[in-house]
């Protein structure tokens, strides 16, 4: 038996969304790294479902998902790395407390302590 | 004579000296120019003296070339210029040596003395000029400096728009003057007085020509002279210093308008229209100006309006044909005018600064110098034989009688009674009866120098006195110049060489009825001021609305103010609105647009990530959702 395509796409889409909410609110950088990684899964959900039982289905759409998966874990490290360097300069991972490029320079310099 | 170039150019040097160095020569000032005016008035005399035993004196350079015309300048003595010469350097010296001890409380007496001096200069230049082009830049010249000179005490308010007030009545004459030598260079190809009255008297410039162009020069004249309609400039005028009004009433200035119209005569000359108006602007103006004179109760402005009745004589004079009489008076009336507000202003002095003839009164025994000397110079107004203005007056009523009509006559009758009365009613009301100035001192005295001296009235020093007894001698025998019994020397000096045709000369009985309409005046002033045999509101009170209508100048500033000013001021105030509304009000609305919807955005550039990715987010949704719709997948 055979699952319909709108079943992945609903819970990539779900997913994606749910992954999005996280990067948009969360105030943990943590947080906000692995919602990123949540919305990349939802996006190899779709991948992978349209190879199998997509109106093309070839191999195609697996190999790019195995590539968004090696990209994804190369961007966790170096996201993890961003993230270690930026608690020891600045002793916080709060995204609040991040907004350098603001046009209030008052406000950022007064965040710095 | 070929040094006469250096009459004007002697206080030209004293107001440079005192441009640069006034602020360090301070009161020393006034010598700078009492010794430029002495020199000026020392080549006066001898230019007087060799244009007498001469001929007229001309130089003339060339100024500018365009085309085939050429511009010139330079200077000539004549025979009106040469007594002109005189006037005003008498007149300038005696004011200059008056207000060293006028003005010597004042710490911008270096600039009063350069505006003094700035202001002979722009006379004496505007006397020798050759050309008519030359005597308008002169011209201008003497409007700036009695502007500046009203003004002097410019943070007087009444001081400061008065001398606006001066200087835009007569703008409007001078408009009409430069419209009028705009057409006569069109007609005549020339500026230069020799050769506008040759066309003139050619014929080379037709009748209505001729008409317009004398009546436009003749503007400017009433703007200058303040004549009616405008003459509401000069009784303002009475802000500035005492000693300028001397010099404005006397020597410059109003005498500037009716030198025009004499240097222009054969032009009025060859239009009957343009004399006739001439005439009549004359007469009216006397007869308006004396009755203002009656009520009035500031001694300036008493003055101020007999200044305009009196030019108004000697418009009379040249509007009907008396050339000399006219040219006579001015001479004679600059003498005994600068006498009376030389006078005027030792009074002013003598009472604390105050000008109401109401607070005054008893100073004959107190200030004898001034008080005769004033005496003499009313006596010289009202003319009474055989003071300058007795001879001069006589000739004027002579020729507004024979060249005239009944009614020019009359009406300069009926002035001449009022010269005799308000003139009166002035000297005895300021130096007889009982001082009534003696308990306000403190109230009026008008913040000018705390170091005032209060209490009693008392001579002043020789500085003020000497010119005065000087201008009392001028106006006792001024008149003699053009004496009847040896032929009128004046006469034949200033009409030899000119083609002006007979001037009237009257008969005896005219010199006596002129003589009698004085006395007539005086008389009545004795009974209402000194004697007190007719109560002093006698007149008053039989027609107050007569009274009140000459209290207020015939509202004629009222009604200026509301046909012309009022419009003028609402054209502008709708202009100004129009620029600050629409076209700033535009430039404004783009700057405002910018700068605020900058800082609306700005508002949102707040360095917090999660924001961006949110409007990226929204506006991903809104470009997703317009496409959708585009391509109709919502139905």
């Amino acid at each position: 038996m055979t699952v319909p395509i709108s079943y992945f796409l609903v819970l990539a889409a779900v997913l994606f969304c749910i992954g999005l909410y996280g990067v948009l609110t969360r105030r943990h950088l943590v947080i906000v790294l692995a919602s990123i990684e949540l919305m990349l899964n939802s996006v190899n959900i779709n991948l992978v479902a349209f190879s199998a039982i997509g109106p093309y289905a070839d191999i195609t759409g697996q190999v790019f998902s195995l590539f968004v998966i090696t990209v994804a874990a190369a961007e966790a490290a170096v996201g993890l790395a961003i993230l270690i360097a930026l608690y020891r300069n600045r002793d916080s991972i709060d995204v609040i407390k991040h907004d350098l490029l603001g046009t209030d320079k008052e406000k950022s310099v007064s965040t710095l302590q | 004579m070929q040094l006469a170039w250096l009459i004007p150019v002697f206080p030209l040097i004293a107001f440079l000296i005192l441009l640069f160095f006034g602020r360090l020569l301070q009161e020393k000032s006034a010598y700078v120019g009492i010794a430029a005016l002495a020199l000026s008035f020392i080549y006066s005399v001898l230019a007087l003296f060799e244009r007498v035993g001469g001929e007229t004196y001309t130089y003339v350079f060339e100024w500018m070339t365009f085309g085939e015309t050429s511009l010139t300048m330079g200077y000539e003595v004549t025979a009106l210029n040469a007594m002109m010469l005189i006037v005003v350097t008498v007149v300038s010296l005696l004011v200059h040596v008056f207000s060293r001890e006028y003005m010597h409380e004042d710490h911008r007496i270096h600039v009063f003395y350069s505006y003094l001096g700035l202001f002979s200069f722009s006379m004496l230049g505007l006397v020798l000029a050759p050309n008519i082009l030359q005597l308008f830049i002169f011209w201008e010249l003497v409007g700036l400096c009695s502007f500046l000179l009203v003004g002097f005490w410019y943070f007087k308010p009444e001081a400061a728009s008065a001398a606006k007030k001066a200087f835009l009545t007569t703008r409007i004459g001078d408009v009409g003057l430069l419209i009028g030598l705009v057409l006569l260079f069109n007609e005549v190809g020339s500026f230069a007085y020799a050769d506008i009255y040759a066309a003139v008297e050619n014929g080379m410039v037709e009748q209505p020509m001729v008409t317009a162009i004398a009546l436009l020069v003749f503007l400017g004249a009433v703007g200058k002279s303040a004549q009616f309609p405008l003459h509401v400039w000069l009784p303002d005028a009475m802000e500035g210093p005492t000693p300028v009004s001397a010099l404005i009433h006397a020597a410059t200035m109003v005498a500037a308008g009716v030198y025009l119209v004499g240097v222009m005569y054969p032009v009025f000359l060859a239009s009957e229209t343009a004399l006739t108006v001439v005439a009549y602007t004359g007469a009216i103006t006397a007869f308006f100006a004396a009755t203002m004179a009656l009520v009035m109760t500031d001694i300036k402005r008493v003055l101020a309006y007999s200044t305009i009745s009196q030019l108004g004589f000697m418009i009379l004079a040249l509007g009907t044909a008396g050339y000399v009489a006219g040219l006579f008076h001015l001479m004679t009336h600059a003498f005994f005018k600068a006498l009376l507000f030389l006078g005027a202003g030792s009074v002013i002095v003598a009472v604390h600064h105050r000008q109401d003839i109401s607070v005054m009164g008893g100073l004959w025994s107190k200030m004898k110098i001034t008080s005769v000397t004033f005496l003499i110079g009313a006596l010289a107004i009202a003319g009474i034989f055989p003071l300058a203005g007795f001879w001069s007056k006589e000739e004027i009523l002579a020729s507004a009688l024979l060249n005239g009509n009944g009614f020019l006559f009359g009406l300069a009758l009926v002035t001449a009674f009022m010269t005799a009365f308000y003139m009166f009613r002035l000297f005895f009301k300021t130096f007889t009866g009982d001082y009534r100035g003696a308990h306000d001192d403190e109230d009026e005295a008008d913040g000018h120098g705390e170091d005032d001296h209060h209490g009693e009235p008392h001579e002043n020093t020789g500085f003020m006195t000497m010119p005065l007894v000087v201008l009392a001698v001028l106006a006792v025998t001024a008149g003699f110049v053009n004496l009847p019994f040896i032929g009128y020397p004046l006469e034949g000096f200033l009409t030899a060489g000119l083609n002006l045709g007979d001037q009237p000369h009257g008969e005896l009985w005219l010199a006596f009825l002129s003589l009698a309409v004085a006395a007539g005046g005086i008389l009545l002033a004795w009974a209402m001021y000194y004697k007190g045999s007719i109560s002093e509101d006698f007149f008053a009170a039989k027609a107050p609305a007569v009274h009140k209508l000459l209290l207020n100048k015939y509202y004629l500033d009222e009604l200026y103010t509301a046909v012309f000013v009022k419009p003028t001021v609402a054209v502008g105030r709708f202009f100004w609105e129009m620029d600050k509304g629409i076209v700033d009000g535009m430039v404004n609305l783009i700057g405002r647009f910018t700068s605020t919807s900058g800082r609306t955005f700005g508002k949102t550039h707040n360095g917090q990530l999660q924001t961006y990715g949110v409007v990226s987010v929204l506006g991903g949704i809104v470009v997703i959702a317009i496409a959708f719709v585009l391509r109709g997948y919502f139905g």
